[in-house]
């Protein structure tokens, strides 16, 4: 008792745990900081930044893809080119973009969203980067020997040792296994975080909504990673050491390989959409100027969506020999699904409904992300219903109905969050006359390309093909595809060039150059190491509009008293 | 509370509007269905499921238009009107309950609306219907009997049974005859031969990977998976060649894994068949008679050969 030291008081009305440093070491300077780095901020840029690396990459598979597919019987590529990019394009996009995208959001924004001065874990955050990485590097490495061709779903018997016999579908393997552990390491940081580390006065019901998506993000990881884990072990051990798992000669079920994979590859593309909600859920109400519509039925929609998402993965099996009551069973659970997501939809566009918005570029990207999202998810509705979905399953319908959902909704979600939060992140702002550039030639592009992939299945195009003979309008409609696809990379190009400008020209953002609604902007832009020197007490979902509102009201009457709560630096 | 009521009505009126506006350019779109093939609709036109399965098509698609059409219409419109104008202050307002709850119901009555229809056409979609009159006569004990006791069979049980083997990258079809012997059955790679007007059942095989059966204009995808069966039916309307091809990845020639069945008139059928069934009897006559003749040959060889040993053996002790 005695030899308590007096603790500095702080203005809050809580009182917040406190770090008492004995020595401090000198920080390592250059990209030793960065390789040696546990701030949940550097971890997150990282992420960030690699992950949209690997979208530049596997942008630049599908651009090849569009050149062989230009054409009728075009012979730019040969079949094993042409397989080996779909399957990188796809893994690419799933495991080394989308997925750790929504990580390096995550690692960035979670801590400083509610409140927090890092994540629970940060060697363990740190470790789950460099998993990622190892994973990337593993995968790419099997360019040096052969790519793997079996699509991103590696069906058996097609990617057992027999038919594959190749190293590819191993370094595939290893990078399910490699970003899996990083993901799953990730999930229950993040899940820990979120429990434990919020603000004095951040109840579950006063959690920001990117910060609901998250969490429930890292549930479904920790709930489907498993799963495939042992699905791709079991592939490794029929290839190498003599089991037959998925051999049917010998016993096995190729079928359970599909059932063990969508059991994740459903729940993964909740784990790719719902953190894209979240950026939406933030953006929306910030720029309309008005509070989200419906609060809780978005959270608990987000919720509901995880848990059905886990019960529907055999309707991506419609036309495997399969008892009808199953197949009813999962039409009508994906039919469920639609309700929460309807919901959603409806609550975003009645958040917009008598505000007064102010169309910066995250706004158009929001925009642009529910007119595309909506589409998916109601061409989600033909597929959902099975007998139709025996004449578009495999086809470019679902070619086009998935890029519906995840190119329109997670990245233009993801696109909106680059714009609302590079300024947080760098302390300077994107340049808006570029940005719209890059929101209308995406916009167009995607669209462009898409929309008419829908046809191209309707008259009989099967997916993962590289050539097709020139029957109907096939040709024409995958030449406009093409056109598309090219207009639309010239939108992400637009958006880099953007991003390389800005960081050095761009305007100085401030704290809160948006007028933000969460704690994020209550802290310097880009935020000093300790993120806050001082965390307020959180007194509903919008706490900076709060802290606004009591600056105002004290300016106005131009207290005496020391603000509450106050930002302390850069304000 | 009252005046977030007071907003919502005009919505409503305005999505009524543009439901409206897309009942009547589907009811435009819609008797002109079969112009529209491959452009908003898949194909049919072959066989009765394909046709019932556009149908339901239509149905989903004009459900799924007013929806798309009614949404984006209320986005563009909230984006336009709502737009930050000098001294507009945005209402806050945090939800509505009685809304939220009225679209959450709505949504889900138009799913169990989407359910009802497909319980209703799923019939037509998955049983297989009784031969025309002037199908092939399928008899109960005779040639074309389908064997398989899961399959689902005209109600009389009789079909043409076709047996579909999918392989590296080609399709192999088996048309069994009912007897023990199933080395003598007719068969054909890659273009299926079926009489018009006749029930067709299909056993669905693979040999290796997996591959999916899929002629679009006679009915969906059935996948042939190693170690699994699969069926389908099909029941060709009119004479024709109907194209498709192998619909899941199945190596680097799965482009090109391509099938086709040519629908031809019951008695260009019978006489085909006559004709392959002749052919193999033929063949195997040929073939028997060529071995009897090696076997013979081969006989009288040894008989020179067993001399020649023993006359060796004699000389060698």
């Amino acid at each position: 008792m005695a030899t308590t030291q007096s603790a500095p008081t702080i203005p809050t009305a809580a009182p917040v745990p406190q770090i008492t440093a004995r020595e401090v070491a000198r920080a390592p300077k250059g990209w030793l900081a960065w390789l040696t780095t546990t701030d949940h901020k550097k971890i997150g840029i990282m992420y960030l930044v690699l992950s949209f690396a690997f979208f530049v990459i596997g942008g630049v598979e599908a651009l090849l893809m569009r050149l062989q597919l230009a054409q009728a019987d075009n012979t730019l590529l040969d079949p094993q080119t042409y397989n080996a990019l779909f399957t990188m394009h796809g893994t690419t996009m799933i495991f080394l973009f989308v997925v750790p995208m929504m990580a390096g959001f995550g690692n960035y924004f979670i801590p400083l969203m509610i409140g927090a001065r890092d994540m629970a874990f940060p060697r363990i955050n740190a470790l789950s980067f460099w998993f990622f990485v190892a994973g990337g590097a593993v995968f790419y490495g099997s360019l040096l020997f052969s790519p793997p061709e079996c699509g991103w779903t590696c069906y058996a018997p097609l990617s057992e040792n027999a038919y594959s016999p190749t190293g590819g579908v191993d370094a595939w393997i290893y990078l399910i296994h490699l970003t899996g552990i990083s993901s799953l390491l990730g999930a229950i940081n993040f899940y820990v975080t979120i429990a434990n580390m919020r603000a004095p006065g951040m109840g579950w019901g006063r959690m920001p909504l990117f910060v609901w998506s998250i969490l429930t993000y890292s549930i479904l990881l920790i709930l489907a990673l498993p799963v495939i884990a042992g699905a791709v072990t079991l592939l490794l051990t029929d290839r190498h050491f003599g089991t037959h798992f998925y051999d049917a000669t010998n016993g096995g079920s190729p079928l359970l390989w599909q059932h063990l994979f969508w059991f994740f590859g459903h729940p993964e593309v909740y784990i790719m959409v719902l953190p894209a909600f979240g950026i939406v859920s933030e953006v929306l109400p910030v720029f309309a100027r008005k509070p989200i519509f419906g609060y809780k039925a978005i959270a608990a929609a987000t919720v509901g969506i995880a848990f059905l998402g886990l019960l529907v993965w055999a309707h991506h099996m419609f036309s495997t020999p399969s008892p009808t009551y199953v197949l009813t069973a999962f039409m009508l659970g994906s039919f469920l699904i639609a309700v929460p997501t309807g919901v959603k939809i409806f609550n975003w566009v009645a958040t917009l409904w008598r505000g007064t918005i102010e169309f910066k570029t995250p706004i158009y990207f929001v925009c642009g992300f529910l007119a595309t999202f909506l589409l998916g998810g109601i061409t989600g509705i033909f597929l959902a219903v099975f007998p139709i979905d025996w004449q578009l399953t495999d086809t470019y319908f679902v070619v086009a109905h998935l890029h519906y959902v995840l190119m329109g909704g997670a990245v233009f979600g993801i696109f909106a969050g680059i714009y609302y939060w590079f300024p947080k992140m760098t302390g300077r702002m994107l340049s808006e006359g570029l940005g719209r550039t890059s929101f209308w030639l995406m916009l167009v592009g995607f669209w462009t390309t898409f929309l008419i992939q829908h046809s191209a299945g309707l008259s009989g195009m099967p997916r993962r093909v590289y050539e097709y003979p020139d029957v109907g309008h096939l040709e024409l409609y995958n030449l406009i595809s093409t056109i598309g696809s090219f207009i639309l990379a010239l939108g992400i190009l637009a958006t880099i060039v953007n991003v390389a400008v800005s960081l050095k020209k761009g305007a100085v953002a401030g704290p809160d150059p948006w007028r933000g609604n969460t704690l994020e902007w209550f802290t310097q832009s880009p935020p000093p190491v300790n993120n806050f020197d001082v965390v307020p007490r959180v007194r509903s979902v919008e706490p900076m509009k709060d802290i606004r509102r009591q600056i105002d009201r004290q300016a106005r009457s131009s207290a005496t008293r020391e603000p509450v709560g106050a930002p302390t630096a850069g304000a | 509370m009252p005046a977030a009521l007071r907003v919502h009505v005009r919505p409503q009126h305005a999505r009524r509007a543009a439901a409206l506006g897309i009942l009547a350019a589907g009811g435009v779109l819609l008797p002109a269905g079969s112009a529209f093939a491959g452009v908003f609709a898949p194909e049919a036109g072959g066989s009765p499921n394909a046709d019932d399965i556009r149908e339901l098509y239509w149905f989903v698609f004009a459900l799924g238009a007013v929806i798309f059409f009614a949404v984006t219409g209320l986005l563009l419109y909230s984006m336009l009107k709502f737009k930050a104008k000098k001294g507009a202050v945005a209402a806050q307002i945090h939800g509505n309950t009685r809304l939220e709850v009225g679209w959450t119901i709505g949504a889900a009555l138009i799913l169990v609306v989407i359910s009802v229809v497909t319980f209703l056409k799923l019939g037509a979609i998955q049983d297989p219907p009784r031969s025309g009159a002037d199908g092939i006569p399928v008899t109960k004990d005779g040639t074309f009997v389908a064997a398989g006791s899961r399959q689902r069979l005209p109600d009389d049980g009789k079909s043409l049974n076709i047996e579909v083997n999918g392989q590296q990258y080609l399709w192999r079809y088996t048309y069994p005859d009912g007897d023990a012997n199933s080395l003598n059955n007719v068969f054909a790679y890659e273009e299926m031969v079926v009489p018009t007007n006749t029930t067709v059942t299909l056993e669905i095989r693979a040999q290796d990977v997996a591959h999916s059966w899929w002629i679009p204009k006679l009915g969906g995808k059935f996948d042939a998976i190693p170690g699994s069966t699969n069926f389908t039916w099909f029941k060709a309307t009119k004479e024709g060649v109907f194209t498709g091809q192998c619909a899941e990845l199945c190596g680097r020639n799965h482009a090109n894994m391509t099938a086709r069945v040519r629908a031809v008139s019951p008695p260009a059928f019978e006489a085909w068949y006559a004709q392959q069934k002749a052919d193999i009897e033929a063949s195997e006559q040929a073939a028997g008679d060529k071995r009897a003749e090696q076997i013979a040959a081969a006989q009288t060889a040894a008989g020179s050969t067993v001399t020649a040993n023993a006359e060796s053996e004699t000389e060698t002790p």
